[in-house]
This record gives structure tokens, sequence and C-alpha cells, in this order.
């Protein structure tokens, strides 16, 4: 290694060191708060304790949001993985006119339904048909907020596989729903997990449309986190930074097992 | 790019929502609102929700505990000798006060909703003007006025949950505002134990001598918008009631003014003068902060509510516990701006706010959901809610019971109350009070009085689109 | 195209947001057909006119009235025609915060995100997989963490008295969120939101083929000249699509509104919290509406540009 190379290869790590110290930083919160007896806002080595999980387990809302959260995160990602791969296969192969202009137009009017001041239009449709406080409700909602994105991602997946798969697949006698299922899909697998994962990461920390839709149902744990307040308004953080912790592991474990599993990359997919 | 297929496709789609929203109309009357107030009423099987801003575990916990374990229980016990089968449930939810009002808003302009919300006093004015409460005559009819609770409610504290002279619901409790201080450091700065001011130089005064006291901020009086609605009913509005200025006469607002300049001045002289700490009124959780601040000995003189003492530093349960409260923290009444200036030629102002229980118009069960409020409201059901603490109730007889051991409260029960004032109930009032923040945020970091009060002369103009409801000079 | 040497890119780069380049775009290569295709499609279609297209034409509907959550007028709203929008135009705050959120889009996705996303990806390629591993998590959990749980983390680590930030820096009782509200909020989305760029430009720089940069090496290019004359030329479709997706989504971000909660004084309010702070504290949900399909606009605005640079690139 010459001199000059070494510095690059210094210089390298020195860089790398220093972008980990910056995502790592906040992160130290979550790690301590939990386990100290009497969490502050400062990071510091706590003054052990597992009390603040015990009041947890004790709080009649933490544990079955957490449920919650899982049923509209798994129930969104189905339909939008599904009906986004679906859809995006079609788009991607047969030229429909205004294919393009419609998923743009789609993906701008998504960022309004996300938005505040879509809550009365989006509680009086579901009022309407008898959909509100149900865990359904808030499912369709998010599923069609996020389908636009999910079919501009997965139809550059779609885009990315050779057509010269399907054709030999076709040769050979299949019928498009079997070249559908033997040949697209598992090329694509990675491109479904990466928006299974998308998806779920959305939906989990999603407050507006299950707080808006949801009353006497359970409410998921992006909502009951905003309840642990003290007798009079104050942030309780001992119950707040165990409850993050417990939170966050779910997603945190799906991610790695989605990548060990599928690999999370966008692979050749969002191209253009 | 073409476009054509998604303008076909739109058209379409707004076609549909086109007659979608002809048949929803504008909202508003919410469906079966307010019709025989007798209907249901001999249902041997009902079912009735009771909604609050609370949550097990979670935010008013102890409210919602009461709910759940003894009102609910002993109301169906009631209503089963009586013959009636009764599902009461409770709908919880925990959340900022704003975000809560928005779900319940939501809830009865569509036509639903818990048959006895709880709302905050200050709301009932905009719900009323939306037709999402009726008045309590209307609803259930002449057993509105037959309760006997009424005569144990104060007429002051009864505004609460009244508008345009109307009831819409009970008042649940009340509250008021003095100014806390510390006796130790008022001793270290050689000030009395027993410290009344009469008029607001003399707080400054205070504030001067506390100055001398290293590590301590004199005065904690909320400002800015990060304090939201605390900033007007801890700062701006006992303030103004101290120049016997109301901020609505007549359906009008108070707009650039004496008065406003007057309030906003005071600000500029604690915060300007280094009498209090600018950044933390502009930090999101300044309020929490200073009530750390002030248990632990950095803070001379807060403007608080009795919710302060009971609450926040109460020496065991408090969330910024000072074991030593009763014998450190002194509390005087706000002087008026001089002797005599304030309303009806008061020496001493204060505010107050609270909470009420009002039915739904849209109820099935009007009269179960009135019984059942007046059991929540009773005198036995109160003292449960309390379970032994110490809080200001509607009800004068609970009052005199569970007060009597806590001196600070008994004061603003006897002292306060009868001084005090309410905001506003309209609607333009959440916007009005915002307006007043932004100028004393703005005087807070640096703009002089009159700048600020300019600004929001011009802010309230665009809240009310124009002048013609604004008094200034 | 010259460059596009794999061959799973070309019929990607075909099938294209533009009709231009090539004639077998969109080739049905599975023998489809147009009538089983809108069968695929529309289920999705279903549930994005119901749940997406109808509430949000409502939306834009309520933009033109001076609908309120509560008070009188959210008994009897009145169409204003475009007053909403003539106010919003006039309104010093709505100008404040369209700028600020310009910064933010600017600073925090531009800037921020796409430019550490590259390095990122740039400078993992050289090192052990395991250090590649452990980095790459972290950036992931920045991403995947609930924003309620982020905005914590990022409230302690800013605040004022005991933050880390402030303990490691020695410098107590900073008020970063107040003196440098916007700076604090860029950086946080910077911190937030690196791993879609980092992804997708590792997925990019892995497209590029070995013998182009091992060409360049032989003939003594620098580490700098191999990134500008091989790989930036090769990555800068991925780029663009990049700084599309996170413009969009960084302009209609709301998690600034947990830390900052758009103060103080409105000086970290980007258009999504003035947004809700018009429509939830302020009730204004007519009002709020018309601020929407402002945003909407602009960006469209943002969209075409992207796409229009895009264009120039296949000519």
């Amino acid at each position: 290694m010459s001199p000059k190379e070494l510095v690059g290869r210094v210089g390298l790590y020195v860089l790398i060191s220093l972008i980990t110290v910056f995502m790592a930083l906040p992160v130290l919160w979550l790690l301590f708060a939990p386990f100290d007896a009497s969490p502050t806002l400062s990071t510091s080595l706590p003054d052990w304790t597992g009390r603040n999980f015990g009041e947890l387990l004790r709080n009649p809302d933490a544990l079955p949001s957490i449920g919650i959260s899982l049923v509209h995160a798994l129930g969104t990602m189905a339909l939008v993985t599904s009906f986004g791969a679906l859809a995006a296969y079609a788009l991607s192969r047969v030229k429909i006119p205004g294919r393009d202009g419609l998923l743009y137009a789609l993906l701008l009017l998504s960022s309004i339904i996300t938005g505040t001041a879509a809550m009365v239009p989006i509680f009086t449709l579901m009022t309407q048909i008898g959909l509100v406080d149900t865990q359904l409700g808030v499912v369709l909602v998010l599923t069609g907020g996020m389908l636009p994105t999910a079919i501009f991602i997965l139809k550059d997946f779609m885009d990315g596989i050779p057509r010269s798969y399907e054709e030999s697949a076709r040769v050979f006698g299949a019928s498009p729903l079997q070249i559908l299922r033997d040949v697209v899909l598992p090329v694509v697998r990675p491109g479904l997990a990466t928006i299974a994962v998308w998806t779920v990461v959305q939906v989990w920390g999603n407050f507006l449309t299950p707080f808006i839709l949801l009353r006497q149902a359970e409410r998921p744990a992006a909502v009951v986190v905003y309840t642990f307040y003290t007798e009079g308004g104050q942030a309780d953080l001992g119950l707040i930074s165990a409850f993050s912790l417990l939170y966050s592991i779910p997603v945190v474990a799906m991610y790695v097992f989605v990548n060990r599993r599928y690999g999370f990359r966008f692979h050749g997919g969002i191209k253009r | 790019m073409a476009f054509s297929r998604t303008a076909r496709v739109a058209l379409a789609v707004t076609s549909v929502g086109a007659l979608a929203l002809a048949g929803c109309g504008g909202g508003g009357d919410g469906g079966t609102a307010a019709g025989d107030p007798q209907r249901g009423a001999d249902a041997k099987t009902i079912t009735l929700t009771i909604a609050g801003n609370a949550a097990q575990g979670g935010k008013n916990t102890r409210d919602a505990d009461w709910l759940v374990n003894y009102v609910i229980p002993e109301f169906t016990k009631q209503m089963a000798a009586e013959g009636v089968t009764a599902t009461v449930t409770f709908q919880p939810s925990g959340v900022d006060d704003e975000q809560y009002k928005t779900q319940q808003s939501l809830d009865m302009r569509s036509g639903g909703g818990a048959d006895i919300v709880a709302l905050d006093g200050i709301w009932v004015g905009e719900f009323a003007q939306a037709g999402y409460i009726k008045p309590l005559d209307e609803v259930v009819g002449a057993a509105a006025g037959e309760w006997d609770g009424w005569a144990q409610i104060p007429d002051s504290v009864e505004q609460l949950g009244s508008f345009e002279g109307k009831r819409y619901g009970v008042p649940t409790g009340t509250d008021g505002r003095v100014l806390f201080y510390n006796k130790d450091l008022f001793a270290k700065a050689g000030l009395p134990a027993q410290w009344q001011p009469a008029s607001w130089q003399e707080v400054l005064d205070a504030g001067a001598k506390l100055k001398a006291l290293p590590g301590v901020d004199p005065i904690q009086i909320n400002a800015g918008t990060a304090m939201g609605e605390a900033t007007t009913m801890q700062g701006v509005l006992p303030l103004l009631a101290g120049t016997a200025t109301p901020l609505n006469t007549d359906g009008k607002w108070l707009g650039d003014t004496q008065a406003v300049r007057d309030v906003l001045g005071f600000y500029q002289s604690v915060y300007g003068g280094g009498l209090g700490d600018p950044l933390l009124q502009q930090e999101a959780k300044g309020r929490d902060k200073s009530f750390q601040e002030f248990a632990a000995g950095q803070i001379g003189i807060l403007l608080e509510s009795d919710y302060f003492w009971r609450s926040v530093i109460e020496p065991t349960k408090g969330i910024a516990p000072m074991a030593d409260r009763d014998s450190v923290v002194g509390y005087a009444k706000i002087p008026a701006q001089q002797p005599g200036k304030g309303p009806n030629g008061q020496n001493f102002v204060s505010m107050s706010g609270g909470g009420m229980n009002a039915i739904n118009p849209g109820t099935d069960f009007p009269q179960q959901a009135w019984k059942l409020l007046q059991f929540i409201m009773s005198a036995d059901a109160q003292k449960a809610r309390l379970g032994g603490s110490a809080q200001i109730t509607a009800r004068d007889d609970v009052n005199a019971e569970v007060l009597a051991a806590d001196p600070m409260l008994s004061f603003v029960s006897k002292e306060v109350l009868p001084i005090t004032a309410y905001r506003p109930g309209l609607g333009e009032y959440p916007e009005v009070s915002k307006a007043l923040q932004e100028a004393t945020a703005a005087v807070v970091t640096g703009a002089a009085p009159a700048d600020a009060a300019k600004k929001y002369q011009s802010a309230l103009e665009g809240v009310l689109g124009g002048a013609d409801g604004i008094t200034t000079g | 195209m010259a460059l596009t040497a794999s061959p799973p890119a070309e019929p990607a780069e075909a099938a294209g947001v533009t009709k231009s380049p090539a004639p077998q775009a969109a080739t049905d290569a599975a023998g489809l057909g147009r009538a089983r295709a809108s069968v695929f499609v529309a289920p999705a279609l279903a549930l994005i006119a119901a749940f997406l297209v109808f509430p949000a034409l409502w939306t834009l509907y309520l933009g033109i009235t001076n609908y309120r959550l509560t008070g009188v007028a959210a008994l009897r709203p009145r169409v204003v025609g475009l007053d909403n929008y003539a106010r919003a135009l006039g309104d010093p705050e709505f100008l404040n915060s369209l700028w600020l959120t310009l910064l933010f889009v600017i600073g925090s996705a531009v800037i921020g995100q796409c430019v550490l996303g590259f390095v990122l990806a740039w400078t993992l390629r050289a090192v052990p997989r395991t250090v590649r591993t452990v980095v790459e998590l972290l950036v992931m959990l920045a991403w995947i963490l609930p924003s309620s749980v982020v905005a914590f983390l990022w409230i302690a680590l800013l605040d004022r008295d005991g933050g880390t930030l402030n303990v490691l820096l020695n410098t107590p009782g900073m008020a970063w969120l107040i003196e440098y509200p916007m700076l604090s909020v860029i950086i946080f989305n910077a911190w937030r939101g690196t791993a879609f760029s980092m992804l997708l430009f590792s997925a990019a720089l892995n497209g590029i083929p070995p013998s182009q940069l091992e060409t360049a090496r032989m003939v003594g290019a620098s580490g700098w000249q191999q990134l500008r004359d091989v790989v930036l030329p090769h990555v800068r479709g991925h780029i663009l699509t990049n700084l599309l997706l996170i413009s969009l989504w960084t302009f209609n971000d709301f998690s600034p509104f947990l830390i900052t909660a758009g103060g103080p004084n409105g000086r970290s309010e980007t258009l999504p919290v003035f947004v809700y702070n018009t429509a939830i504290p302020g009730g204004q949900l007519g009002f709020g509406s018309a601020v929407s399909l402002l945003m909407l606009l602009i960006n469209l605005v943002l969209a075409v540009v992207y796409l229009r640079l895009l264009k120039q690139r296949r000519a």
C-alpha cells in the first residue's frame, strides 16, 4: 500500500466513523432511558431498573396496542403488496394510454390524503359506509394512500425483469398466470420484500389515520404512545421510553429478517 | 405524457364525489339531533357511552379509573334496581386537548359520538354554534331544570357549561389563578414571607430584588406560542383583567388598545429587563420546565393555576414534587395594574377555566343519559372521584368537605373564585388567543410592545375578516 | 444509453416515463392482453379511487369554502371561491412556511439525504462486510423507527439542559431547537431519511459494469475522475428519480412538528405543519384545504422539473 493509498484508506474510515457516530448518537437514549429509574431527557448510564417495564405491563393499553399495530401493518402490507404488484406488472407489460400521467397524478394526490386537511372527507366517507371505528376501515384508508407510491416503485422492478424470461416460458406453453407465479414472482421477490417493509414502516408510525377513525375500538401503538402522560399532562418519560423500545422491536426485527431472507435492496429497481 | 385518460378518470370520480357531497350536505346538524326528549325513555335495555380525554394508565388516569371502576358499575346497579339493563362504556382518549376536540367534532358532526361528552368549558360556544350540542332544555326537556344539584353550583361556575344564557351541560370543576412564590428565595432576597403585591409594579420590584440571587429567574409569566393556551390563561388574561378591560365586550374583540399595550409592556419589563428567562418561553416543553425549575428553587414568582399546587408540586404524587411545599411555597392574589383598577373596582383579579359534560343531542336515550350525568355530578360520585385528594369541584357542598384540609385550595375557593372571570366562549376565541400568544412571543424576542400590538391588531383583522368587530384606541 | 451494458437495465429504460425512445416499449412478453391487464389493475384502482381520489377531490372542494370544524361556519359553510387562495398568497405566515419548506427540501433531501446516501453507498463498497452491515443497520434504524420514537430521541439529543449534544460539545444550556430550529430539523431529516438514498445508490453502483471502472483505473484515472467520468453519468437517472421521490416525501413530511411544533414563533413551521396548525388548533378546514392544493401544485412543479431533466438525459 502506497502512502497515498494509506492516507485515502484512513480518510475513508474517519469519514465512515463520523457518519456512524452521527447515525448512532440519537439512538443511545432508546437504549438507556427505558432502564433508568428516573429517566430524563439526558442520556446517561442509568440507575438500572426494570420498573418501567413492569409499569408498562400493568398498563391496559400498551400490549394490546402493539397487537393492533401488527393487524394494521400486516393487513395493509398484504393489500398494498399484492394489489400493488398485480397493478404494477400489468402496467409494466401492457401499454395503457395515459398510464404515466395517471401514475404521477395519483402520486401527487396521495400527498393530500396523508395530510390533515383531508380528515373531514375521510371521516365522513367512512361514517357513511359504516367503517368508522373499525380496524378494516383504517387498513383500507392506509392502503389507498400508499398504493400509488407502491405501484410506482414496483413498476420499476417489473420493468427491470428481462422480457426474455417470460418469452421463453411462453414458448414452453406456460399461461400468463403461470408465468406470473413461476417466473415473475421469484425474480421480483426482493422488490416485494422492499415494498412490504416500506408499508409496515409507514403504517407502524402513522398516527393521524387511526386517531381519526378509531373510538371504542382498540388503538394502535402510534396513538397509545401519546396517551402516556402523568396526572396533569406531563410526558411520562419512564413509560414512554420503555414503550418506545417495545414499540420499535417488531419493525427492527422484521427488517433484519427480511434483509437476511430476501435482501432489502433496490436491485435493478427504480431505474429510469 | 398523456393526461387524457387521467382527465377522464378524474372527471368520472369528480361526478361521483359531487353526488356524494350533495348527499352528505355540509354536515353539522348531525342526523337525529334533538328529537323528542322522551324518546327511548321507557326502554328496558339501554346502552350509553361516556367520552372523556382520559385513558387508564395514561393521561388523566384518575378520571378514567373512576369512570370505569365507580361510575359505570354503580350506575348500572342503580338502573338494574329500576328494572333496566344498562350497558355503559367509557370511550378513552387521553391525547392532546386540541386533538381530542377534533375527534369529538368529527363524531358529532356526522351524528355519532358518545352520549355524554366531556368538553372544555371554552369549547361550549363553538360546539353550540356548530349545532353539535343543544341547550339541555331541548335535549332532555323539563327534567333539565329539576335537578337538585343546580343549587350547589355557583352561578359564576355555571357559566362554564353555558352559552348565550342557556345551559348546555353541567360544569365538572373549576380552578383559580394566583401568584406562587418561593419563601426561601424571598427570605434570601430580603422580601417578606407573607407577600401580597398591590400592583404590577410591586411584582416587578420583588423581581428586581430576586434578580440579585445567582441562578434564579425572578419571575415566570407564561408567554409565546409554544405554551399555547397557558400563555393566555396564565399570562395575558389575568393581566388584562387587571386593566378592567374585558377581551370581548358586546361581541367586539379588544384590538390594539392602551390595555393591550400595557399588558405587553409588563411582559417587556419582565423579559426585556432580565427578570425572566426568554428562551424558556420558546421551548416546546417550556411550561413543564418552568415547573421543574420552580420545584428546584430556580424561579421566584410563578403565575399558575391551583393545579400547580395540587398536581405539580404536591409533595408525594406531584410531577415536580416539593417535599417542603407547605412551608416553602407561598401564594398571593394577582394584583390589578394599580389598586382598584380591576373590574368593578377590584384590587385583585384572577381567571378560571374548567370542564363540563354535555349530552349529545343525537343520543338514543336522552332521559337515561341525563340520569347518568346527574349521577356523575352527584356529591357522592364527585367525592369518590377525588378519592380523598383535594380539588375544587363545581359543587359547593363537596368543596366545603374536601377542601377543608387544604389551606391553599380553600383560599382559592373562598378568596379567588369570587373575583375571578371566565374566557369569552365564542367561536373565534381560540384564534384571538393565538394572536395574543404571538404578540407576547414578539415581545419576548425583543419587539417593542407598540409594534407587537400593531401586529396583533392585523392578525385579529385577518381572523375576523376585517376591523369591524374590533375595538381600538 | 451507451453506458447501459447490463441487459436487465435495457427494457427498464425503454418502459420509462416517456414514450419516446424505444419501439418495443412495454412488450407484453407474457401475453397478458388488455383484458387481463385491466383485471390486474382493477383492485388497486378501486381502492385508490374510493379511499384516495374521492376524499382528495372532496378536500379540494372544501378549499373553496369557509368550512370550519366548529362554530357557525361548521353548520353553514359558504362557498367563497378563490378567497382562501388569495388569502394564502397574501399571508406572510404562509409565504414564510413556503420558504422554510423549500429550505427543508433543499437542505435535508437534496443536499443532506442525497449526498450522504451517495457517500455511504460509495464508501461502503470498499470496507469489510461486518463494518458495512453495522453501518447499514444504523442507517436503516433511523429510517424504520416510528416517528414518535424518533422525535423523542431527537428532543433528548438536542435538549437544552441535559441533552447529549450539549454534553458532548460542552455547551451547557445551548437551546438548539430555539436558536437553530430550522437547521435542527434539516439535520434531523437528513439523519432520518438517508437510508432510502443509500439503498438506491448501492443498487445503482452495483449496476456499473466493473470492466468500465477497471478500464478507468488502468488509464490512471484518480478516484475523483472515476467518479466523475464513469460513475456519475451512469447513475444520473437514479439521482433524479431519487431526488423526485425524496423531495416529494420531504415536502410533505410532518415530523418537524413532533420535534419543534413549528416553533419558536413559526421559525420551523413548514407547510404540512402550517396546515396542521391551521386545521386542528385553528379549525379552519376550508383554508387548510386550499393550502393543501397549493402544496400539491408546488409538488407538481417539482415533479415536472425533474421529469424534464430526465427527458433531457434521454435526448
